[in-house]
């Protein structure tokens, strides 16, 4: 089955709206939105509409629990979006953000938001140490994730070494080989690898291989919007860096 | 041989035909596949080393993504009961029996070096680096003298994980071969197996290995300060051309060797284009006070690291300019050079080579070898270097051809082709009528040449 893995929206529903029509011409049975569906972004509400409404399965991520009830560990700039954030969602929406899990387990593959370990602690896996901690903290042979907006593939060697790779965009790598992995999306909402195209996942469960996908979308149109809407301006401008 | 006679896969085992120090291979059969086929199985014995089974496993996934004539064609692979690769068996015999023949003379170790460039440059453009090029590790194809790399065990492949990549209990490779940086845990650059090429050729041409065989990290360190005996220090008959490419390929810098494998086959396939350096008449190492300020020297640090920003074949271009010498008009000429220009200074690594084709006749098809033909041969590369001249290129990156054929744009397909020519730029003839009548090569070329193709034409 084709899943595509929607991390970090982050209110962004034309990058959203991107990933959709990418993902659905490619074949797409099923959708997964790991966390941070809200926060930074102008759209909150139409992302969680959206979400809902196409019957996507969502994980709840440290925005969405921010914007329940309020941040904590946040620097300013995020602060301030989502208390912005937090009044632009009906209650309808809230409700359906308090009822999302922190992670869901399917065969052996587990899906969270950040590091599988403390799921509630997002903590960030960005290296070897912190993917080590992740995969030590479940069975699961995968970990898929997101948190970090940054791509990256840990894998464990037949020598129980972890080693790290850079996903090249859009190539397909096979997991079948590999021992056990921890899979880190970039974010569909708020690329920070220097690339402002949205990136999302495509894990073909069946063939076990998984791709980095990036999509170009309107990325004027989204940072105009957060600007409109009175959020910090380098919310906007970091659309356009991928940074 | 323990997996005879069972069935891995769907596939029928059959006899051994190796048992390497990693793995077993077999023959193998499968109603599926018409073509001979062998499987591939590792070594996993109590007490081996699972290093192994690292190596095996970036083999089923590095494989499976490699394609063309220099690579067995990849099957199918599994990981039941064993991990399992089947792939297509080369009609061929390795590089190691031709040890016993060596020295070999400098045409052969041309003729062969330039099969196995060939072979690289086709890697190297899918973004893997093979890192342990070594004579039992290239097929070389009945049918048609192709080389084929086979054991991507150690290879790096920039779109794959890097299972290798932790292993730092030692630089994996093989000894004799392996690139400096290599030694000091530097996978993925291209130029490293361009090394291993160069110190294979060195072997070949003088039947001694460049740096021995050494077994400890300390001494594999040794080649980043003592320089190997230049070939002809051993062996006198080696050409300067042969000497000048072997040590170009060996350099400690990976920036300093050759910028890709396809110029590297350029230069073994036209050795009267090699521009000669110092390297090419060093008939000692270096004198030993020298070996040993590098060897103690704090400063002395070669730059072994590059940060590759995309793939080395695409970054260093074989630029091919075709001039038809008889119509060229000043106008055309010098926007004929613009053009080369732009190419090279997008592309600091990329290499011209200027062609003309020299119109035989049936009739007389055998005037080179007269002395009219020596001398229209002779004025044509005078003109070709003319015409490059104002271009300000060192020697090492320019090279002039005359083809003689009957069939000009044929004979540009054909180089382009042969010599992995990234790009070919050539003029339009100018006069409409003559190419009514004459047809157009340049339109021949854009349709059949391997690679892009420029038409420069004058506006008028």
């Amino acid at each position: 089955m084709l899943i595509a893995l929607l991390a970090d929206i982050h209110a962004n529903l034309e990058a959203l709206e991107a990933c959709l029509a990418h993902g659905a011409a490619r074949g797409v049975q099923r959708w997964i939105a790991l966390g941070d569906l809200v926060g930074y972004g102008a759209d909150p509400q139409a992302v969680v509409e959206r979400l809902r409404a196409m019957g996507a399965l969502c994980l709840l991520g440290n925005h969405d629990e921010a914007a329940l009830i309020g941040p904590r560990g946040f620097n300013d700039v995020a602060a301030a979006a989502i208390r912005w954030t937090a009044t632009q969602l009906d209650a309808s929406a809230r409700d359906f953000l308090r009822g999302l899990p922190m992670t869901l387990r399917e065969g052996d593959t587990l899906f969270v938001h950040a590091d599988a370990s403390a799921p509630g602690e997002w903590h960030y896996v960005t290296g070897t140490r912190d993917a080590a901690r992740s995969l030590a903290g479940t069975d699961a042979r995968f970990i898929f994730a997101g948190h970090t907006h940054v791509p990256l593939l840990a894998c464990t060697t037949a020598t129980g070494r972890l080693s790290l790779h850079k996903p090249t965009p859009n190539i397909a790598i096979p997991m079948v080989t590999l021992r056990r992995a921890q899979v880190v999306l970039g974010a569909v909402g708020q690329p920070r690898d220097g690339n402002p195209a949205a990136c999302y996942g495509l894990f073909d469960s069946t063939r076990l291989e998984c791709a980095w996908m990036r999509v170009p979308y309107d990325v004027e149109g989204a940072a105009a919007k957060i600007i409109r809407a009175g959020l910090p301006e380098q919310l906007a401008t970091r659309l356009m860096r991928g940074r | 041989m323990p997996h005879r006679g069972r069935s891995i896969g769907g596939f029928e085992v059959g006899d051994p035909l190796h048992s390497g120090g990693m793995a077993f291979l077999y023959e193998a059969q499968h109603p599926d596949h018409d073509f001979p086929l062998l499987i591939k199985v590792p070594r996993v014995a109590e007490g081996e080393d699972p290093a192994a089974i690292v190596g095996f496993e970036m083999e089923q996934l590095i494989l499976p993504r490699l394609s063309g004539a220099h690579v067995p064609r990849f099957v199918a692979t599994g990981h039941e009961p064993l991990p399992w690769i089947a792939m297509e068996r080369i009609d061929g015999v390795s590089l190691l029996p031709r040890l016993r023949e060596l020295p070999l003379g400098a045409e052969e170790v041309a003729a062969l070096g330039a099969a196995i460039a060939d072979a690289l440059d086709s890697l190297h453009r899918q973004a893997c680096v093979h890192l342990d090029i070594k004579p039992s590790n290239i097929m070389i194809a009945k049918s048609d003298g192709r080389a084929v790399l086979v054991d991507f065990g150690l290879a790096h492949h920039a779109h794959l994980p890097d299972l290798m990549a932790e292993e730092f209990r030692l630089p994996y490779g093989t000894a004799p071969y392996m690139a400096p940086e290599q030694v000091m845990g530097v996978r993925g650059d291209p130029a490293s197996d361009i090394f291993a090429l160069g110190a294979m050729l060195y072997f070949f041409a003088t039947n001694v290995r460049p740096y021995a065989d050494p077994q400890s990290l300390k001494g594999l360190k040794q080649r980043l300060w003592w320089d190997p005996m230049p070939p002809r220090g051993r062996e006198k008959s080696i050409p300067p051309w042969l000497q000048e490419i072997i040590l170009r390929c060996m350099e400690v810098e990976p920036a300093r060797r050759y910028p890709s494998a396809a110029q590297l086959a350029l230069a073994l396939r036209h050795p009267e284009q090699v521009a000669l350096t110092a390297r090419a008449e060093k008939r000692a190492r270096d004198p030993w006070a020298q070996r040993l300020r590098r060897r103690f020297n704090p400063e002395y640090a070669p730059q072994l690291k590059r940060d590759l920003p995309g793939q080395a074949a695409a970054d260093a271009p074989i630029v091919a300019v075709a001039l038809d010498l008889d119509a060229l008009t000043d106008e055309l000429s010098a926007a004929l050079r613009r053009s080369v220009q732009h190419v090279m200074s997008a592309f600091p690594g990329a290499r011209v080579a200027c062609l003309n084709v020299l119109k035989l006749h049936l009739i007389r098809s055998d005037m080179t070898l007269d002395e009219q033909g020596r001398n229209k041969h002779l004025g044509r590369l005078i003109e070709l270097r003319h015409w490059a001249a104002p271009l300000n290129l060192p020697e090492a990156r320019l090279t002039h051809h005359v083809l003689e054929a009957l069939d000009p744009a044929a004979a540009l397909v054909e180089f382009a082709e042969v010599n992995r020519v990234d790009h070919l730029v050539l003029g339009a003839r100018s006069d409409s009528v003559s190419r009514r009548v004459l047809g157009s090569v340049s339109a021949e070329v854009a349709r059949d040449a391997p690679c892009s193709v420029t038409v420069v034409r004058v506006r008028g």
